[in-house]
């Protein structure tokens, strides 16, 4: 048997079970932010095998999920630009104004290529000198870093036919903003496995020295998350109230230095405009100055613009975790993976897709 | 289609400047190493996002956090 296979142990799960259930004291409302967690939470099962006093609340920990209209808007106009697009696959089929999306903008003839790293697109820029090629940058801070190095080689290597679209976004400030919300009452947090192997756990320690929460940073097998659950009712049991990474295997306290100071030298932090919960102070990256001429933003004189809503589709509330997916009218109806009306329906990693996919 | 979000461990075989060979599940494919803090040698299992090898995966500390349960519950694991 792989080792990594005992972190799906099924008698560990139910001992911890057993222990979360038997130890807990009133209610546990956790709350958790990656895309990752919240497929495994349902895939795993470990959802529908929690008593009805811990409560998982989905929140915006989905990229794809949380880029604005006006983002999404802003991908669109550029699709329609002279240009070579590239892009993960996930935003293909993200609606936009008019319910565009770029799979549609492609089949009107928009030059969109998918890719699944940001270096495959810095070879398609190379591949093609005579053409303006764009990736589309969107992501938490486990991507930013891999698109900052790129855009460093690109520059390293005198490719000047490259650029991005930057709408990268980071957690913690998000964090801070939904901890605030009286209407969530989110008494713990699951922190990002891979966000925290880039950002570490220190800045993450606001959430216990500020509001007195509980934060684990959790692997993503089923014991990880019930050992972190299990942490949370220990540590609220204790009053030792602390954030605390329980996935050493994967990261260390201080994450990954050398990452966060590539992503710092060619992007600094901006205020950033997130689905449903909207301007989030210093939650987002732009590209610094000095790299002025690998921002697309600059480089087509593109600027942000207010765009209508999606009619009807409550993403938004399912972001903030205020709306669990089959409340939303539109959901397994109007709205399903095949045919989706929101993001969080597209997104393979969306809490309505995985709702959709794993209910029980 | 492979979701953005997802960092997958992959075990590396060849490395070449930058770049390393590696596999998982039968497949191979060409990462960078540009951002990864601790270069990996072949044989160690890195964890890969958006074709960028992040960091290494520790085997010892999967062994001690198993070591740890089977203290903590009286189950045996490793």
């Amino acid at each position: 048997m792989n080792l990594f296979d005992n972190f799906k142990d099924p008698q560990l799960c139910k001992t911890l079970l057993a222990r979360i259930h038997d130890e807990l004291d009133g209610e546990l409302r956790f709350m958790e932010v990656c895309g990752t967690h919240t497929v495994s939470i349902f895939r795993s099962g470990v959802r529908s095998l929690l008593s009805d006093k811990v409560v998982h609340l989905s929140g915006p920990g989905c990229p794809v999920c949380v880029t604005h209209d006006s983002e999404v808007a802003a991908f669109l106009e550029l699709a329609g630009k002279n240009a070579i697009i590239t892009t993960f696959g996930d935003l293909m089929r993200v609606p936009g104004p008019e319910k565009r999306t770029l799979k549609s903008a492609q089949a009107e003839g928009a030059r969109v290529k998918v890719v699944y790293s940001p270096f495959d697109a810095l070879k398609i820029a190379q591949d093609n000198p005579h053409d303006k090629v764009v990736f589309l940058g969107v992501g938490f801070e486990t991507t930013a870093p891999a698109i900052a190095a790129t855009v460093k080689v690109a520059r390293e290597q005198g490719i000047g036919n490259f650029s991005v679209l930057c709408f990268h976004k980071l957690v913690p400030p998000a964090l801070d903003a939904l901890v605030g919300d009286p209407e969530l009452k989110v008494q713990a947090f699951l922190l990002p496995g891979h966000v925290s192997a880039i950002i570490g756990v220190e800045p993450y320690r606001f959430l216990a020295s500020r509001h007195g929460l509980p934060a684990v940073v959790a692997g993503f097998e089923p014991v990880d998350i019930l050992q972190a659950l299990y942490m949370f009712v220990t540590m609220r049991n204790e009053g030792k109230i602390d954030v605390v990474n329980a996935y050493t295997r994967v990261v260390s306290d201080e994450g990954n230095p050398k990452a966060v100071s590539i992503m710092n030298e060619v992007f600094s932090s901006c205020d950033a405009l997130w689905r449903g919960i909207g301007l989030i102070p210093g939650s987002g990256l732009t590209i610094r100055d000095e790299y002025a001429d690998y921002d697309a933003m600059r480089v087509f004189g593109m600027q942000l613009r207010d765009v209508p809503e999606i009619k009807g589709c409550r993403c938004g509330d399912v972001l903030k975790g205020k709306m669990s997916p089959e409340k939303c009218p539109l959901f397994g109806k109007a709205c399903t993976p095949a045919s989706p009306v929101g993001p969080c329906m597209v997104s393979t990693e969306g809490s309505c897709a995985a709702y959709y996919k794993y209910r029980i | 289609m492979r979701p953005m979000c997802l960092a997958i461990p992959m075990e590396v075989l060849k490395i070449e400047g930058q770049s390393a060979e590696v596999q998982v599940g039968g497949t191979r494919h060409v990462v960078r190493l540009d951002v990864i803090s601790e270069f990996p040698e072949v044989g160690d299992y890195v964890i890969v996002h958006a074709g960028f090898a992040l960091t290494r995966l520790d085997r010892e500390d999967a062994i001690a956090t198993l070591k740890l349960f089977e203290e903590g519950l009286n189950i045996e694991l490793v």
